[in-house]
């Protein structure tokens, strides 16, 4: 269902198509931008729109589509009461830069985005691993990381047994 | 409006002393085996002396994989999962993730079930702040809190024993409603509990509100500030008590808590005693809402028509509520098949021990733990 | 040779005077003695009380009521392996505990039991007493140092600086308390611990109450400051398990960690009897003055033997109250001696020639009692002080106090 309102008519007027898409579903609004202006639209939604809380920053992984991942920023206005979702779409091994110097919450948010897909986010001041030890290898949220293959591996190494199921 | 760049600099680890004056410094580990930092929680810090120069949080001894689990299990099947994050809170968190996926059906749990679901999270709500503060007031050296709170709380862990089975990791609610009836005498348990609670609760404020000590120990401690809350996307009793009035039972009511009396409570200063306060006091607004909720339980099912197999049309969805440490969201999304495609789970912990480097820098190590506790932490959460 | 023995019996001095060195043995042998059973004593009573406060029950298995758990305690401690760091310095690491302990006990000498009941009565008594139990912070120090370990040096660094901070406030205080004592009618002052005693005697009113409400203040003055002195709650940030130094204590194991426990409770107990002789008159029965005559003497008389009677009672319904089950059985019977054994003891109190040898010493132990209950509160009720905090309050709060009592005190009695 779309949806229209002051914010969508003023992003509409100042990228064009850059914003590809706003609606609603089941009454939660989203825009769905490109993600060469994304980061511009955050900038503007914090300092004009009053959206001064991410509530939560994070990542979908689609690996039949072009552009693989889905980046999703949840706002919320205290002045407002309103929720919003910016989503934006991003290919395999492509970086974001980092909203880290918009809201301060989003330091560990793209650190986790970064432990899980591998998406980095340039201007983080210290993008590292932050729920997985420093030495893993691959980035377990992506739907090409088996877990059955991790763990299969892990026995074989550690414990010298073909495998744990 | 202060610079989001201040809270990120970070400790610079690997970089050597400049001269030999700053050679003061000392960084030293509360390592993840501490019986001050609830559960495995690593924090290295930086000392001038006793002064706190700057703490860097070290997390993921307890990552479980939780979202990635959540991929391979159907709807239903991932529901005790949810408890076992912030395990202290379980009811909570069945509340977020059954309601999240109810909104995703486009189906509504039935009043009866909201009642109850109600009830069962303000008294799970009245267990996780009473073991917060029981664990907190040993940390600060008070010993007896703990025991007059553990003794409180198995009240409530007897009526959710002999609700739903289990004590802890509770597993209450079920996507479009609740599974069990109330038991017969539930109403009366917990009009009994309502009763005998208040004077508890004043016991304990009897032995630390006004005490000096702890008055010392806690005013000034820790301090935030509601922008730097906000920015830093802290919620829940950290948040009010920075002076913000902003609950998501009132701001975006869920579970029929609009159709409850209850007040928000907010601190002044942002310290470690309003804190204590705010949650003192949202002990008691709970017992209100429980009491009201309890005398007007509307009869009719508990379970709304739900289909078998639940198959949610494609789309997103996320959804929050106020569980005791802060906001806690879910965000699913579904490709029209019975596993979700991926699930996101917000953890207030998370979000909040972020602010745990801003709101130590400039006190002495004792605070430290201090401030551990009263962000209210729970390992299961932060990591999942 | 059994003449020198016998000779002391009919004098009315303490054997240090009479210069009597076998009865000097043998009272410090009982003194030492005692002192060891008191601590053992004090250790059960804290476990339980603290259990009772918090509302638990404690020990329960190891003898009736655990009333044996202080022995199963030694009996673990004595037998743990004596584990000593490499790198630490071994002579001083040995010798630490051991400075402690003889700093702690060697107090004891100059405590007056009764008039004639101490080992010895030194007239420069309560100096001695201050000056020997600062000796422990050399003890802390040295523990802390040759543990060679940064978490340990911190904790002993802290906990001598505590220690040497409320000492001025203890100091202080007592001197008060001396002055106090040169109010009676020959005009001077005395040191000895008996002596003082005795002026309070003289003055018939205890120093607690003198000059209401100053001697009281001072009393509360000494009371918080031997608290932090002995590291007891809510002083005990040096040695909280929660805070991130453990204390000078971390390293040693087994035996030598009892010893610091030892040494810590014999302090407790010293410094209890410090405040017991200066402020609430030593070993005299209460009202002394107020409700005199041979019938108040004989109804204070009884109060022992009713003590150990109730004692004895208690423990008696603890016997009946225990689970009829054969596995509880020789708990029960245990209990059920214990309980005769009070019985024996109150019984005994009430023969007239014992009753008359026993009152002071009874009442002396009895204050002393009371304050190790008031520790014990103390650490179930409170929270910790913070290092800074706890500084704060010994130089800038209890310091200028202490030093306006003390001036008031010397005005007051110019003035009467």
């Amino acid at each position: 269902m779309a949806w229209d309102s002051t914010t969508v008519a003023r992003f509409k007027k100042q990228y064009g198509s850059g914003l590809r898409e706003s609606s609603t579903y089941l009454g939660q609004n989203y825009m769905v931008v490109d993600s060469t202006i994304a980061n511009e639209v955050l900038q503007i939604l914090h300092d004009e729109e009053a959206f001064d809380y991410c509530v939560d920053l994070t990542a979908v992984h689609y690996p039949q589509r072009e552009k693989q991942f889905d980046l999703l920023w949840i706002l919320y206005s205290f002045e407002r009461n309103e929720r919003l979702r910016i989503k934006t779409m991003i290919a395999d091994g492509e970086s974001f830069p980092s909203s880290t110097s918009i809201w301060a919450t989003t330091d560990w948010l793209e650190r986790e985005v970064f432990d899980m897909f591998g998406i980095k986010f340039d201007g983080h001041p210290d993008l590292k691993r932050i729920l997985l030890p420093e030495d893993w290898q691959g980035h377990p949220l992506r739907k090409d990381y088996g877990i059955i293959q991790q763990d299969e591996q892990w026995v074989k190494i550690n414990l010298g047994i073909e495998s744990g199921q | 409006m202060t610079d989001p760049k201040a809270y990120l600099s970070h400790l610079e680890l690997g970089e050597k002393d400049e001269t030999f004056l700053d050679s003061n410094e000392l960084i030293i580990n509360m390592g993840p085996q501490h019986p001050a930092t609830h559960g495995v929680l690593r924090v290295v810090l930086k000392l001038d002396g006793e002064k706190v120069l700057g703490a860097e949080c070290v997390i993921g001894y307890l990552h479980r994989g939780v979202e990635k689990i959540a991929e391979n299990r159907t709807y239903t099947m991932f529901n005790p999962y949810v408890d076992r994050m912030d395990y202290v809170a379980a009811v909570s968190n069945g509340l977020g993730y059954c309601e999240a996926v109810e909104k995703l059906l486009n189906i509504e749990a039935p009043a009866r079930a909201k009642y109850i679901r109600v009830i069962l999270t303000e008294l799970n709500r009245l267990t996780s702040h009473q073991l917060w503060l029981g664990t907190h007031a040993l940390d600060i050296g008070a010993m007896t809190p703990l025991f007059y709170t553990f003794r409180d709380r198995e009240e409530i862990l007897k009526i959710f024993e002999k609700y739903c089975g289990a004590r802890l990791t509770t597993h209450a609610f079920r996507i479009g409603g609740c599974q069990y009836e109330t038991y017969d005498g539930f109403e009366r348990d917990v009009k009994k509990f309502i009763d005998e609670v208040p004077p508890k609760i004043d016991e304990y404020e009897e032995l630390l509100t006004t005490n000096r000590i702890w008055v010392e120990r806690t005013q000034g401690v820790g301090k935030i500030s509601a922008a730097d809350c906000k920015a830093l996307g802290v919620t829940g009793p950290v948040l009010r008590a920075s002076g913000v009035k902003w609950d998501l039972r009132k701001a975006q009511p869920y579970a029929a808590y609009s159709d409850f009396d209850f007040e928000i409570p907010t601190g002044v200063n942002g310290d470690t005693y309003d804190r204590y306060l705010v949650r003192m006091e949202e002990m008691r607004q709970s017992l209100r809402i429980i009491r009201q909720a309890v005398e007007r339980i509307p009869e009719g099912p508990i379970m709304a028509k739900v289909p078998k197999v639940i198959k949610p049309p494609v789309g997103e969805i996320y959804h929050s509520i106020e569980a005791p440490k802060g906001e806690l969201g879910y965000f699913i999304v579904s490709d029209g098949s019975t596993q979700p495609y991926r699930v996101r789970v917000r953890p207030p912990s998370f979000v909040n021990l972020q602010a745990l480097d801003l709101m130590v820098r400039g006190q002495l190590v004792a605070d430290v733990i201090a401030v551990i506790g009263t962000l209210d932490i729970v390992l299961g959460e932060v990591d999942r | 040779m059994l003449d020198y023995i016998t000779s002391y019996l009919g004098m009315n001095t303490t054997p240090g005077q009479a210069g009597n060195i076998f009865w000097a043995v043998v009272y410090i042998l009982i003194v030492f003695g005692g002192v060891s059973v008191a601590v053992m004593a004090m250790n059960w009573l804290e476990r339980k009380a603290l259990a009772h406060f918090q509302i638990r029950l404690g020990p329960m298995r190891v003898g009736p009521h655990g009333l044996l758990q202080p022995i199963a305690d030694a009996i673990k401690l004595m037998t743990k392996e004596d584990i000593i760091p490499e790198q630490a310095d071994k002579f001083v690491f040995w010798i630490a505990p051991l400075i402690i302990l003889c700093a702690s006990f060697t107090v004891y000498i100059v405590i007056p039991f009764g008039p004639t009941h101490a080992i010895t009565d030194m007239n420069i008594g309560i100096l001695f007493m201050l000056g020997v139990s600062s000796l422990s912070v050399l003890g802390v120090v040295m523990a802390g140092w040759s543990s060679n370990s940064h978490y340990p040096l911190l904790g002993s660094l802290r906990s001598s600086a505590q220690m040497i901070s409320y000492e001025i406030a203890m100091g202080l205080a007592v001197l008060s308390a001396v002055l106090m004592t040169s109010l009676n009618k020959s005009g001077t002052g005395t040191l000895s611990m008996i002596g003082i005693v005795e002026a309070q005697q003289q003055q018939h009113i205890w120093f607690a109450f003198k000059f209401f409400p100053l001697g009281f203040v001072a009393l509360v003055i000494f009371a918080i400051a031997m608290v932090a002195e002995t590291n007891r709650a809510p002083f005990d940030l040096p040695e909280a398990e929660s805070e991130l130094t453990a204390g000078f204590h971390t390293e040693y194991s087994g035996l030598r960690w009892s010893l610091f426990m030892l040494g810590e409770y014999a302090a407790m107990i010293a410094v209890s009897s410090i405040a017991v002789t200066l402020w609430l008159g030593g070993w005299m029965r209460p009202f002394p003055s107020t409700l005199t005559g041979e019938t108040w003497d004989l109804v204070f008389s009884l109060i022992p033997g009713f003590l150990f009677l109730a004692l004895a009672l208690i423990a008696f319904i603890g016997v009946v109250r225990m689970p009829k089950h054969p596995y509880f059985r020789i708990q029960t019977m245990g209990l059920a001696g214990f309980a005769a054994v009070l019985g024996l003891i109150g019984l005994i109190l009430f023969v007239p020639p014992v009753r008359e040898r026993i009152q002071d010493i009874f009442w002396f132990i009895a204050k002393v009692a009371a304050f190790m209950y008031l520790y014990i509160w103390y650490r179930a009720t409170f929270p910790r002080y913070r290092f800074d905090q706890l500084m704060r309050v010994g130089w800038k709060v209890l310091l200028p106090i202490s030093i306006g009592v003390l001036i008031v005190t010397a005005i007051l009695g110019v003035a009467f």
